[in-house]
This record gives C-alpha cells, sequence and structure tokens, in this order.
C-alpha cells in the first residue's frame, strides 16, 4: 500500500461563481509519476494551481502527506512542494546559474549569505538536467527545450519531495518533449520525488507515468495506472472522443487511435 | 569588480568636491580647510560654505541618494526599466500634499510641510499599481507608465491650480515646477536623512524578494513568498525615499531612471548590489547636474530639475527604444 503525496476531499474550485471543479476527491500516490489529463477548459491546471495554494479553495480541503495543506506557513509549504508555473516571467539578461539559484528562496533567511551547501545543491540541479555546462549563459540565448530544463533546475533547486508542472512539455517538438519527461522519470526513479504533472499528449502521459487522473467536462472520469484509466469508454467520456485503444508497440501502455 | 567600485567612489567624490567649490563665489581649498578648524563667522568665504554649499551639497546627498534608490526598487517591483518616481506620478504625489498643507496651513512649520510629502507619495503610488494593474495580474510598462503619466498631469495640474490660488506664489510655483538644491538649509534635513535610509534598509532587506517576484506571482508564491507583502513593503520604500527627496528639493525629473541602468552595469544585476550602488550613483548624478546648472548661465542658474530633464529626456527615449517587443504589453 503507498502513501499518498497528495489528497482532494470534497474540493469545489472556481472563479466567482463559475464552479470548474466540484465534489472531487482523489490520491496522487508519494514516490511516483503522475499525470494529469483532460479535454481544454476541465480544469486540469486549475486544480494544479489549487494543490500549490496559488488559488483559494470554494470547497473542501487539501491534504499534503496528511497536514491540512491551508494551514501550513508559505515558507513550510514552500520546502515540501515546488510548482513550477506554464509561462514563468523571464527576468532580462538572468544567467541560468542564477536563475536557478532562486530556487533556494526557500530555505534561505533574507539577510543570510550564500553559502556552499547552497551552491551544491545549485550545482546538482544544473547537472540532473545536464545544463552544467551552459550555467553562465544568459537564459534567453538557450533553445526552448534548454530553457524548460534550466526552469526545471530552479524547482529542483528547491529540494521538494514534490514536484508539480503545469504543461512542461507545451510548446516544445516531440524530441524535446520526451527529452523532458525522461528527465521527470529519471529524477522520479533517482530522488524518489514525486512528480505531478498537467499533460495533453495521451500517449506519451501513458508512457511516462504510473498513475493518471483522467478529468472531464463534469469532473473526474478515472483514476488509476494507464491501463485502467486509457479506456475506449472513458475517452468517450472525458473527450467525446472516438477512438481505438491498442498496445504501444514499443512500450506496451496503452495507445489511443482516434477514430 | 574594484575597477567599477573605484569608479563610482572617485566620481561620487569628484561630484562633492564640485558642488562646494563651483557658484558664484570661487572656493578654495583654504577656506575649507579654515572651516574645519574653527567656524569664523566674519570670513565671506566660510559663510558661504556652510550657509550655501554645504546645506546644498546635503540637500543633493539626500535627494539624488533616495531618489537613485527609488527608480532601482520601482523598476525592480514593476518589472519597468522605464519605472521612475516621477514618471509615475509618486512625486507628484508628494508635492501636491505638500502644496495643499503649505495653503491650508500657512508656510508656518517647514517640518510638518515635509512630513506631508509621504502620504503625498504614498496615495499616489499606490494609485498608480492599482490602475496599472498591480493587483489583478502582472502589470506591464506600457499599462503602468499610462498610469503613472496620468496620475501625473493630474496631481500636477492640481499643484498648478492651488498655486494660483495665492497671491505671493510665484516663488512657491517655481519649486514645485522644477526642483532645487537651493533651499537645503530650510528643510530639516537630518530627520529627512534619517528617513531615507530607513527606506534604503528596506529596500536592501526586501531585495531578494522582489527579485523572486520577478519571476512572476505563481512561481513567486510556490517559493514561499507573498506578492502583496512584499509589494507592500515596496511602496512603503519607495513612499519613504521619494517623499524624503521632494521635500528636500521638490520634484526631480527621470533621475530615478537614469540611475538604475548604470548601477546595473556598474554593480551586475544582483538587485542588492544594485541597491547599494545606487545612492552613490543617484548623488553623483544630481550633483553634476546641479553643478552644470550653476555653471552654464552663471551667475545665474538653471534649476537642476530642470537639468535632469533635460539630460533624461533622451535616456527616456533610448531605454524606450531599445526595449524589445516581447516586453512592451
Amino acid at each position: 500500500m503507498t502513501s499518498s503525496a497528495l489528497q482532494a476531499q470534497g474540493l469545489g474550485l472556481g472563479y466567482g461563481a463559475r464552479r470548474v471543479i466540484d465534489g472531487l476527491d482523489m490520491d496522487l500516490p508519494a514516490g511516483k509519476v503522475t499525470a494529469i489529463l483532460g479535454p481544454n477548459g476541465c480544469g486540469k491546471s486549475t486544480l494544479l494551481h489549487a494543490m500549490a495554494r496559488l488559488i483559494p479553495l470554494q470547497a473542501g480541503h487539501i491534504l499534503l502527506e496528511g497536514q491540512d495543506m491551508a494551514r501550513m506557513a508559505p515558507k513550510t509549504l514552500a520546502r515540501r512542494l515546488a510548482i513550477l508555473p506554464q509561462a514563468p516571467l523571464v527576468p532580462p539578461g538572468i544567467l541560468v546559474a542564477d536563475l536557478v539559484r532562486r530556487g533556494r528562496a526557500p530555505w534561505r533567511g533574507l539577510l543570510e549569505p550564500w553559502n556552499a551547501a547552497h551552491a551544491q545543491v545549485c550545482d546538482q540541479a544544473l547537472a540532473a538536467v545536464g545544463l552544467t555546462d551552459l550555467a553562465q549563459e544568459p537564459l534567453e540565448s538557450l533553445s526552448g527545450g534548454q530553457r524548460q530544463r534550466a526552469w526545471i533546475a530552479l524547482v529542483l533547486a528547491q529540494a521538494t519531495p514534490v514536484l508539480l508542472l503545469d504543461e512542461p512539455t507545451t510548446w516544445l517538438d516531440l524530441p524535446h518533449q520526451m527529452e523532458i519527461l525522461g528527465l521527470l522519470r529519471r529524477l522520479n526513479r533517482d530522488n524518489g520525488t514525486t512528480v505531478i504533472s498537467v499533460l495533453h499528449d495521451l500517449n506519451l502521459a501513458a508512457r511516462f507515468s504510473d498513475h493518471l487522473i483522467l478529468l472531464g467536462p463534469r469532473g473526474l472520469v478515472a483514476a488509476g495506472a494507464p491501463d485502467a484509466v486509457i479506456t475506449e469508454t472513458h475517452l468517450l467520456e472525458a473527450f467525446a472522443l472516438a477512438a481505438r485503444v491498442l498496445p504501444d508497440p514499443v512500450s506496451g501502455t496503452p495507445m489511443v487511435c482516434p477514430l | 569588480m574594484a575597477v567599477k567600485l573605484g569608479l563610482i567612489l572617485l566620481l561620487f567624490l569628484l561630484a562633492v568636491a564640485l558642488t562646494l567649490g563651483v557658484g558664484v563665489q570661487g572656493l578654495s581649498w583654504q577656506a575649507v580647510r579654515g572651516a574645519m578648524g574653527g567656524y569664523d563667522p566674519n570670513d565671506p568665504l566660510q559663510v558661504v560654505l556652510a550657509e550655501i554649499r554645504l546645506p546644498r551639497l546635503a540637500a543633493g546627498l539626500i535627494a539624488g541618494g533616495a531618489l537613485g534608490v527609488a527608480g532601482s526598487v520601482m523598476q525592480a517591483l514593476t518589472r519597468n526599466p522605464l519605472a521612475d518616481p516621477g514618471l509615475l506620478g509618486v512625486d507628484a504625489g508628494a508635492a501636491f500634499a505638500v502644496v495643499l498643507g503649505a495653503l491650508y496651513l500657512g508656510q508656518s512649520d517647514a517640518g510638518i510641510l515635509a512630513a506631508l510629502a509621504f502620504p503625498g507619495a504614498a496615495l499616489a503610488a499606490m494609485a498608480v499599481f492599482l490602475l496599472g494593474g498591480g493587483l489583478s495580474g502582472e502589470p506591464g510598462p506600457i499599462r503602468l507608465t499610462l498610469a503613472g503619466l496620468a496620475m501625473s498631469a493630474l496631481l500636477l495640474s492640481l499643484v498648478n491650480g492651488l498655486i494660483l490660488l495665492r497671491g505671493d506664489a510665484l516663488e512657491v510655483f517655481r519649486f514645485w515646477i522644477a526642483g532645487t538644491l537651493a533651499l537645503g538649509l530650510q528643510k530639516p534635513l537630518l530627520a529627512l536623512a534619517g528617513v531615507s535610509l530607513v527606506g534604503w534598509w528596506l529596500a536592501l532587506w526586501i531585495a531578494p524578494l522582489l527579485e523572486t517576484l520577478a519571476l512572476g506571482r505563481g512561481l513567486a508564491r510556490g517559493l514561499g513568498t507573498s506578492p502583496l507583502k512584499v509589494q507592500g513593503a515596496a511602496l512603503l520604500a519607495i513612499t519613504l525615499l521619494t517623499g524624503s527627496a521632494v521635500a528636500i528639493a521638490g520634484p526631480i525629473a527621470f533621475l530615478g531612471l537614469i540611475v538604475p541602468p548604470l548601477a546595473r552595469r556598474l554593480a551586475g544585476r544582483n538587485l542588492r548590489h544594485e541597491l547599494l550602488a545606487a545612492p552613490f550613483i543617484g548623488a553623483s548624478v544630481l550633483l553634476f547636474a546641479d553643478a552644470l546648472g550653476r555653471m552654464i548661465l552663471a551667475p545665474a542658474e538653471v534649476r537642476v530639475g530642470v537639468m535632469t530633464a533635460i539630460l533624461g529626456g533622451p535616456v527616456f527615449v533610448w531605454i524606450a527604444r531599445s526595449l524589445r517587443l516581447g516586453e512592451v504589453r
């Protein structure tokens, strides 16, 4: 029996009077790679933002490792859970190494000088994403895939057991999508980090994840292992998409062929 | 690094020497040394030094230093290289409050009038920040600059309106149209120096939080920062700094715009380093502009507020043109 990294209980989310998610219960396993899937506008990103406490809950609770998140101090939360939003802002002229250093913010006092321990965490983060050689380059000079890896290095420097990513592969071409998802998979395997991302590509999500959450227009459709979640009936319910589901000839995970 | 530090220091000392030495009455080192040995009120050179030049120097140091830091904080807070306490209406707010006070309280107490600059600056800073979209999302440079210009224009026309209500308005009017360092002796310099030091300290203290905020609200909150608290502290620092500067010297255009890029070039991209360099660069630029203003039309003087406007206009155009389209929202 695996423990939960994050649990939602009777979760209600929305903007003003418009409810996007209502009465959602779910359980995200610790130490696993989870992908949140669903059609545009079904509340995937909203759900992810709520799990990082970026937006207020309209109803229900979110538990982080069994503790109610609403009562945690901001720094405590930031030491246990990191989020990479979809389009963070690039400070003009910033170097990759300086960007990654900012990930240490929750671990540093405001007047505490930079020290070797922080530097080591940042070096490891840069090495993990393969950007050690580009550390002294301006972020703006990097390619799309390298840039995304730099942002991931920032949240890695935050050194949290739980990592949330909002559509980390959007705007990237297929090889770079594979590269980012492979990187997240490896981080999970090497460090035991719980990785939770919002993704669009069903086949890649099935291939790189242990656990899937499929949302539809009327809330949760299915949750569980890829084989159990990516089925023809679930796709019809979530996306109104008629499709055949075949085993992926490379990985054996479910593969969607739209009809 | 050492070279750049030396450069900052050299320019600073040169500006100080120029301020003490340049004027209608030339000043020699003998006079300065004599004054240090013991003040002789019968020596006209020493009187010039003690009652004109030194207060002028103090006014320039405080106002220039404070505006330099205020400009850097503002640009970091708004992520806008065009932000400046003058452009964003903060010093117009301070000016409005002081003139309003002078009109209704009489010009009796310089301390009270100077103190009024702070609520004025605070209200204007908050109004511009809200109008510019500070709460609803990520305020873009263009929206914020427009809000600031509108606020500035409104408040300055109110200032002009108030001044025109007075019979003896000309001197007041001149002070509030373009700043000057000539009135230092009439101001509570020590108190205002203290207030700007508090503002500087606050800015230095929150610098890493402002850097985190520059990554966008979502990521900043994910890193354990509370955007509202940081923004509030930054606005407080801007208010303390701009209020002090305006209370001493009146409105000084563009100084907060010129200083931050220079400070970044000399001190690097670390905001705390930039904020450490900014007051020295700000004071140097202001004192140079002041000395220049006293030289070109001698024995008359061009007010330093006019000089910085002349110097800063081209800088504004240059920065605006070098902004890439992606940064303009």
